[in-house]
């Protein structure tokens, strides 16, 4: 009884908001498509979610750190340009430029990284100004027009899927991919890693006094962000082909999607698990719409409204439960709520005023 | 304490705003030998009238949008403000000079509206500004989507003066838009609100502790930012002579508004900057556009070469800030 009422408050709270925001996206479009709930469907849902929700989990590692990746887009695109042009229709290059692929991206993290924390350059203009050297970048290269179209065998990656699988017929890689990433991520963030990056987000000086190695921790988090943003342009030229503007705007609903799940914007707060429920609720949305017949340029109006409830919706809500309770958002499964002990706040708060002089 | 010995340090030698021009003055350095080098002059009266020309517009916005990244929030829904001004403007005047005043006050009165949402959202309903204004922001942008397709409404020939003509080699449009900086920088100098704007930018909880209604200067810096988005888009209406739904967006005004600012010395995260600054953040910006354009760089290069510049010039800038916090907080205690 008690468990269930406390699943309850969860589902209601800001963290678990996204869920049942999700499950009520799931159940009108399965009104409205009642074959969408079929396994074969759903699996399509989810092949098209995973680029979007690969991206979520490494913009989450660097929004729950206090920073931002607006470079996201930009080096997705720089990535299918990159695949397109360079395996072009050789399916033998396709590893060398996979590893190329994922070393260029590494690099992109690293420059993004140092750039914001040695030279304490806010992370939005850092990777702004990356992002304009990347698209700049690529479509000075390519001319701006769509060229090169990579191996099949390359594409396979995005679009393909072990075939003849009872119940769901097939089973696309990038589902898998996402998985797998989703897995590791949740590995990450209960690592000293992950503890971490959410100390730095909540006040990096204190994080630095525990001895923390900010900047290390930090570019590590734009080195994810930048390899999550390259696994994703390897599934998006499987998907969508190769075309200077197929990463656009990923960086914004990255973001969307990451904030959707709870995290707070400033860092400190936040699990990728919501993150991820946070793209899928937006892909789930923008299929609603889709199915709802409403025209494709109201989406982004839609969506805008709701992005601005929902966190409206946490902002307020977790103002509300915050009085009288400490801030700490981990673990997961462990929801403060009303029968937590008022004990916990009172020693975390005076150290936090006393310790800057 | 540290509020008193603020004070006399902060008239340190080389002051944000000093920094700026001294940038300012290396980047047209460097502009006039490079375009001298091609064999032209840079400081000739049609270059030095395009380049002013292009500050304009970017003033405008980069003005307003100083004030909402000094109270510590951003506006990301400028762009989708601008077209939406140029459509209304072009379309109450429809090619009459009569409807001038109607077609102004009409834009500017919406994008205060849509000022005055972000404003509450972001202050009642304590939304982070960078989502607040997105999703303002999309919502804009899915009105003009649907309802508009192509450019639309025209604007009288009297409107497109304001666009087209010039004292000298100054063009009326930065007139406009120097006069707004001035009368920002006065809002921000003389007036409670103004020193507010920095308080509630410094610290949140502080100003809120030192009995200021925070939400007011929030929502003024707001609705003033969104008023001068919707003026840059009655200047682009005149010079394009019609409302476009994309001339907004196709401008990236969001972002390089914002780098802009922060090129200016203003720190990204509120309290501190200035609109002087912010001018001549955008000159910089305006003077390597002139420059990329007199060389015939590669459009996709420019790109390139504006975002390397913003990292680099912002690199150098926050070094020095940094630094002179350090010095701060250091003579009274430690001197490491």
């Amino acid at each position: 009884m008690n468990r269930v009422r406390s699943a309850a408050i969860t589902l209601v709270s800001p963290r678990g908001a996204v869920f049942l925001l999700l499950a009520i996206m799931l159940v009108a479009i399965t009104v409205l498509n009642p074959n969408f709930a079929e396994p074969g469907q759903f699996i399509r849902f989810v092949q098209r979610v995973a680029p979007i929700a690969i991206v979520a989990i490494g913009q989450y590692f660097v929004i729950v750190s206090g920073e931002f990746d607006l470079s996201m887009g930009a080096l997705i695109t720089a990535q299918v340009v990159i695949a397109g042009n360079l395996i072009g229709q050789d399916e033998s290059k396709s590893v060398p430029v996979l590893l190329f692929m994922i070393a260029f991206g590494i690099v992109v993290g690293i420059v993004n990284g140092l750039v914001t924390t040695l030279l304490k350059v806010p992370s939005f203009i850092v990777t702004l100004g990356m992002m304009l050297a990347l698209s700049g970048g690529v479509l000075f290269w390519t001319g701006g027009a769509a060229t090169g179209n990579p191996a099949d065998g390359f594409r396979q990656i995005g679009r393909g899927g072990i075939r003849d699988v009872p119940i769901v017929d097939i089973i696309p890689f990038s589902v898998i991919i996402l998985v797998v990433l989703l897995a590791l991520a949740i590995w990450f963030s209960k690592r000293p890693f992950g503890r971490t990056l959410i100390a730095i987000g909540d006040s990096s000086t204190a994080a630095r006094f525990a001895g923390a190695r900010v900047w290390q921790v930090k570019t590590t988090a734009f080195v994810i962000s930048s390899l999550t943003a390259t696994v994703s342009g390897v599934l998006l030229v499987g998907y969508a082909g190769v075309h200077p503007s197929v990463g656009q705007g990923y960086e914004f609903i990255a973001i969307t999607a990451v904030v959707l799940g709870g995290v707070v914007l400033g860092g400190g707060r936040g699990w990728v698990v919501a993150a991820v429920a946070g793209a899928f609720a937006l892909e789930a949305l923008f299929t609603l719409l889709n199915f709802a017949g409403i025209p494709s340029t109201l989406r982004d109006a839609i969506q805008g409204g709701i992005i601005i409830l929902a966190v409206a919706y946490s902002a307020t809500t977790f103002r509300a439960r915050r009085k009288g309770h400490s801030t700490q958002t981990l673990p997961p499964g462990k929801e403060p709520d009303a029968n937590d002990g008022p004990a916990q706040p009172a020693p975390q708060m005076s150290p936090a005023t006393g310790s800057e002089h | 304490m540290s509020t008193a010995a603020v004070r006399p340090r902060r008239r340190v030698p080389l002051d944000s705003t000093l920094i700026v021009y001294i940038a300012l003055i290396g980047v047209i350095a460097i502009g006039a030998i490079l375009v001298a080098s091609v064999g032209r002059n840079f400081f000739s009266e049609g270059n030095i009238r395009d380049i002013l020309t292009g500050m304009s517009v970017l003033g405008l916005v980069a003005v307003g949008q100083t004030l909402v990244i000094l109270t510590g929030s951003l506006d990301l829904s400028v762009p989708y403000v601008i077209s939406l001004s140029s459509l209304l403007a072009a379309e109450t005047m429809k090619g009459y000079s009569g409807n001038i005043i109607q077609g102004v006050l009409i834009a500017l009165g919406i994008a205060a509206v849509i000022g005055l949402a972000n404003g509450l959202i972001v202050t009642k309903l304590k939304v982070n500004g960078f989502i607040a204004t997105l999703g303002i922001g999309l919502i804009v942008k899915g009105y003009l989507d649907t309802f508009y397709k192509g450019s639309s409404g025209s604007v009288p020939a009297e409107f497109q003066y304001i666009g087209a003509t010039g004292i000298g080699p100054v063009p009326i449009s930065t007139i406009i838009m120097l006069a707004l900086a001035t009368l920002v920088f006065l809002f921000l100098r003389r007036t409670r609100t103004g020193h507010h704007i920095y308080a509630v930018g410094g610290s949140l909880d502080v100003a809120r502790l030192s009995g200021l209604r925070t939400a007011q200067p929030i929502i003024v810096a707001h609705v003033i930012c969104s008023v001068t988005a919707g003026m840059a888009g009655l200047l682009l209406a005149s010079r394009l002579g019609v409302g476009s739904p994309t001339v907004g967006s196709q401008g990236g005004y969001d972002l390089l508004s914002i780098a802009a600012v922060v090129l200016g010395g203003t720190l990204l995260a509120g309290g501190r900057g200035s609109i002087w600054g912010t001018i001549g953040g955008v000159a910089i910006f305006a003077v390597l556009n002139s420059v990329m354009s007199v060389m015939q760089v590669n459009p996709f290069l420019k790109d390139v070469v504006r975002g390397v510049v913003i990292v680099v010039a912002v690199a150098v800038y926050t070094g020095r800030v940094i630094e002179q916090r350090r010095a701060r907080y250091g003579t009274k205690e430690v001197a490491k």
